[in-house]
């Protein structure tokens, strides 16, 4: 039995109400009211798809067995490197094997379905054990536009092998088309988009019926076998049309997010996903349909392996740790459309030295450090020499990591001298449990809530970008682990 | 088997800059300023000098590399000269550079001269860039001076049980005390005379740790010439002697850093140095035989911790001594009496140097009135190079013949 054997999601904690953007920004374009509702997920200024992917991929390999994981393919159309593969950053930071085979996704908003179907059917072909599959955006829609209000930044992850399935992958229907109606050319940041009537009457209305019928033919079901029919289309009138066209009960539509999250792009239908297993029972069918350049249909069946695993974080825990982000020109700050004052600090060259992030990249980007196997004592960085000062033995180590391994605060401070896109900088002296410390930018949290004696978890960041030279570069940061009642 | 350094060397002179917002002055100008001053003061002829030491830390934005610029700007006729760099002891490795070199019988005569301009960087506060080379940026915590010193306190307070609001109080009277100091000192880079409301609600740079507690940035050169006793006792026979008593110096051992029991509220590499230095000076009981110090107080909670890591206060008890006005100018160990690097200024470079000149211009009795210390026996001064869990703890004693 081929499936998925185990999902996650992750949401960034920071949401930005949308009837704030309408105040901004409203005066432009009166008619985006009609989108001013809910709140959207916005990444923190030290997020972005790969960051994202990370967090969904770490919550899902919790208790996986990291050998097993023969691949990992990340779907995006916001990642940070044309060249350069992203995957290879998050098979690092996943703290993976390096011979494993990866793959950037991307193009179109249903990259993120074919990603997962090629996992499955390498799996089923039997080239791989397993793989994991993340999916990740981050699209920016030009401010005071509806796409600023309806897009949203979020990102699921799957391991999908031949184990322990909790939902048997039974088979897909796939369409492709070059439907131009959301475009990013080379160059662009934000989104454009073609007349919203035709994107919902020719593109919605028509290729989403499209799929679900080949599909349904394919098999040979109906629509009343489903359970849960997972479909991207933000227009909530459209949704409607569809149900009634489609045939889907109240109860077998899985909700998309849109008063939560926002439309979250390659991610969308996978986020859906995700969020359809945490509720979902044994025997359930679920129908998932992506959208974008065309569409991916995926048929899964839920086994009695669901429920068996320890919980994760997943969507629902991650909606669970919101923090309002206030005001609206702070997420102008965060994604650099509001070229704000940092300071001649923040002015710093940074000259990535390849050569020294190839002997570091362990240690950078999959935070691997070293235990002494005589003392056993753990310690980041990797030491030659032994840092306890009773043990003191050369050469003597072993690879620990230190990224799953939660820590306590020893020290902290906020920081209003430091160059911060959202100062102050807060940061501090992390012991971790069972030994090592190391002193970490802490995010995602305001200085009331850091105290001294407080856990942390490790969260894989952008530690800083050269505008000059287009790089992204990435270390770890301590999140402040907050009590989900 | 070594003895130390304890009254093998003798201080011939010393001269030291006015500290501060030297816009109209390069480093070049500040270095000929503290070497005339000294030079003068040891009288003898520049011919007369054997060696010398250079001490500057930001390279960068500074003098550049090498001890050229001290060779060539001083015109030394073709001396030995070594640049030294060792954070914020810089300066106090080069007075040790210098004093082992006379110890040691190499030369008679030596300078040591630290300088920083540090004015040129274009904004307040340090230029970064301190240390760990290529791997600074892809792993370090975006970190600035005042918050890694900052973090002192509040673990301070975890380890002590002393609240933020006592932590405050405590640092608000060393700053008070510090500005008070600098105010009568014309050297000094910030004359002021600072209130509690003042320090308590200035703007905050890192919590706790607000304007006030905060020393100052600033240009700056200090120098010393050092010989043996014999030969300082026969050039200036009417006049005390100031004598090397102790120079010791700890750096840490990743430790601090990567091991776990470290508590993060006080100075590993301090207490070290303190202790070897007061064997080194034949000090048995600290509080009772230091009269005078110059600490490392780059911020108001390293000079608390400090305190305790000098074995002057008890552990814990920091907060007591500073607040009954034990460190103050008439209290019982006057500590910062020329301002402390809080108002007389930090020139990294310069700063062990401007410390032992403030001893040495006490022991000497040069100093008005106003400023003078009661009995002046022994002086410490302590530079603290780094950060709090990775630093370089400097430790000079220096008393009168």
């Amino acid at each position: 039995m081929v499936g998925i054997v185990s999902h996650s999601g992750y949401v960034p904690r920071y949401r930005l109400d949308r009837r704030k953007i309408y105040t901004a920004m409203g005066w432009m374009d009166p008619s985006t009211a009609a989108n001013a509702r809910g709140e959207k997920a916005v990444a923190n200024f030290d997020e972005d798809s790969v960051t994202m992917a990370v967090a969904a991929g770490l919550d899902c390999l919790q208790g996986a067995e990291r050998s097993k994981i023969d691949g990992v393919y990340l779907a995006s159309t916001t990642l940070p490197y044309k060249e350069r593969l992203n995957a290879g950053i998050l098979t690092v930071a996943l703290g993976l094997r390096d011979h494993v085979r990866s793959a950037d996704f991307g193009g179109g908003l249903k990259a993120g379905t074919t990603a997962l179907l090629a996992a499955l059917e390498s799996v089923q072909a039997g080239g791989a054990q397993g793989l994991i599959v993340c999916a990740a955006d981050c699209r920016m829609g030009r401010p005071a536009s509806a796409e600023e209000m309806i897009f949203g930044d979020a990102a699921a992850a799957f391991v999908v092998g031949s184990e322990e399935v909790i939902a048997e992958y039974k088979g897909s229907y796939s369409i492709t088309y070059d439907f131009g109606d959301h475009y990013r050319g080379e160059y662009s940041k934000f989104d454009r988009k073609w007349d919203d009537r035709w994107i919902r009457d020719l593109g919605y209305e028509q290729f989403l019926p499209m799929v679900v019928q080949g599909l349904l033919d394919k098999y040979g079901l109906k629509m009343a076998d489903f359970a849960k029919v997972i479909y991207d289309c933000h227009y909530t009138a459209a949704r409607k049309k569809l149900n009634k066209m489609l045939g889907i009960a109240p109860e077998g539509e899985q909700g998309n997010y849109q008063a939560e999250i926002g439309q979250s792009g390659a991610a969308q239908s996978l986020v859906m996903l995700s969020g359809a297993l945490e509720t979902a029972k044994p025997g359930d069918k679920l129908l998932v349909v992506s959208f974008g350049s065309g569409c991916d249909a995926l048929y899964f069946e839920v086994t009695d392996q669901i429920g068996k695993k320890g919980a994760c974080c997943g969507i629902s825990g991650c909606l669970a740790k919101r923090a309002e982000l206030d005001p609206y020109e702070k997420y102008l700050v965060w994604r650099d459309i509001l070229p704000a004052n940092l300071g001649m600090r923040s002015e710093e060259d940074l000259w990535t030295r390849w050569s020294a992030q190839w002997r570091n990249r362990r240690e950078v980007l999959g935070l691997w450090g070293s235990r002494c196997t005589k003392c056993s004592t753990p310690q980041f960085p990797t030491q030659r020499v032994c840092a306890n000062p009773a043990c003191g033995a050369v050469d003597q180590n072993e690879d620990y990591l230190f990224s799953d391994k939660r820590g306590s605060i020893m020290s902290y401070t906020g920081d209003m001298l430091a160059a911060s896109y959202n100062p102050p900088a807060i940061y501090g002296a992390v012991a971790f449990e069972g030994g090592g410390k190391h002193y970490f930018d802490f995010t995602d949290c305001a200085l009331e809530e850091v105290e001294t004696g407080k856990q942390v978890a490790l969260s894989f960041r952008r530690k800083y970008f050269d505008a000059r030279r287009g790089i992204s570069g990435y270390f770890w940061k301590a999140v402040p682990v907050k009590e989900v009642k | 088997m070594a003895d130390g350094i304890r009254d093998k060397v003798a201080i011939l002179g010393m001269g030291c800059t006015r500290f501060g917002e030297r816009w109209d002055c390069s480093a070049e100008d500040l270095m000929v300023e503290a070497f005339v001053e000294c030079l003068a003061d040891a009288g003898i002829e520049k011919k007369e000098i054997q060696a010398a030491y250079l001490g500057t830390h930001f390279d960068e934005v500074n003098v550049g590399k090498a001890a050229l610029p001290l060779a060539v700007t001083l015109k030394l006729p073709f001396l030995p000269v070594t640049r030294v760099e060792n954070y914020c002891a810089t300066a106090t490795e080069a007075f040790r550079a210098a004093s082992y070199a006379v110890a040691a019988g190499a030369y008679d005569i030596v300078l040591a001269l630290g300088v920083e301009k540090l004015k040129d960087t274009g904004y307040g506060g340090l230029p970064g860039g301190g240390g760990r080379g290529v791997k600074a940026f892809m792993e370090m915590a975006n970190m600035t001076a005042p918050g890694m010193f900052a973090q002192l306190a509040t673990a301070y307070s975890a380890k002590w049980g002393l609240s933020m609001t006592k932590i405050k109080d405590a640092i608000t009277h060393v700053s008070m005390k510090s500005h008070a100091n600098g105010a009568m000192n014309p050297r000094a880079h910030l004359r002021t005379v600072v209130t509690e409301e003042q320090c308590k609600k200035a703007p905050m740079i890192a919590y706790p740790l607000g304007l006030f507690d905060c020393c100052g940035v600033s240009d700056g050169s200090a120098a010393a010439i050092v010989t043996t006793p014999e030969i300082a006792r026969s050039l200036k026979p009417n006049q005390s002697i100031v004598k090397v008593k102790a120079l010791q110096i700890a750096c840490s051992s990743g430790e601090e850093e990567m091991y776990t029991d470290w508590d993060g509220a006080h100075f590993a590499t301090t207490r070290l140095a303190a202790s070897k230095a007061y064997a080194e000076a034949a000090v048995g009981n600290p509080r009772q035989e230091i009269g005078m110090m110059e600490v490392h107080d780059c911020f108001s909670i390293t000079e608390m911790v400090t305190m305790e890591d000098l074995h002057i206060s008890p552990k814990g008890g920091a907060y007591e001594d500073i607040m009954s006005g034990f460190y103050d100018l008439n209290g019982q160990v006057p500590c910062q009496i020329d301002g402390g690097l809080k108002c007389f200024g930090h020139p990294i470079g310069a700063s062990g140097l401007r410390m032992i000149y403030a001893m040495y211009e006490q022991l000497l009795d040069r100093v008005p009135e106003e400023r003078k210390v009661r009995n002046p026996r022994l002086g410490l001064t302590h530079n603290l190079g780094g950060y709090p869990w990775r630093n370089v703890a400097a430790i000079s004693i220096v008393g009168r013949d």
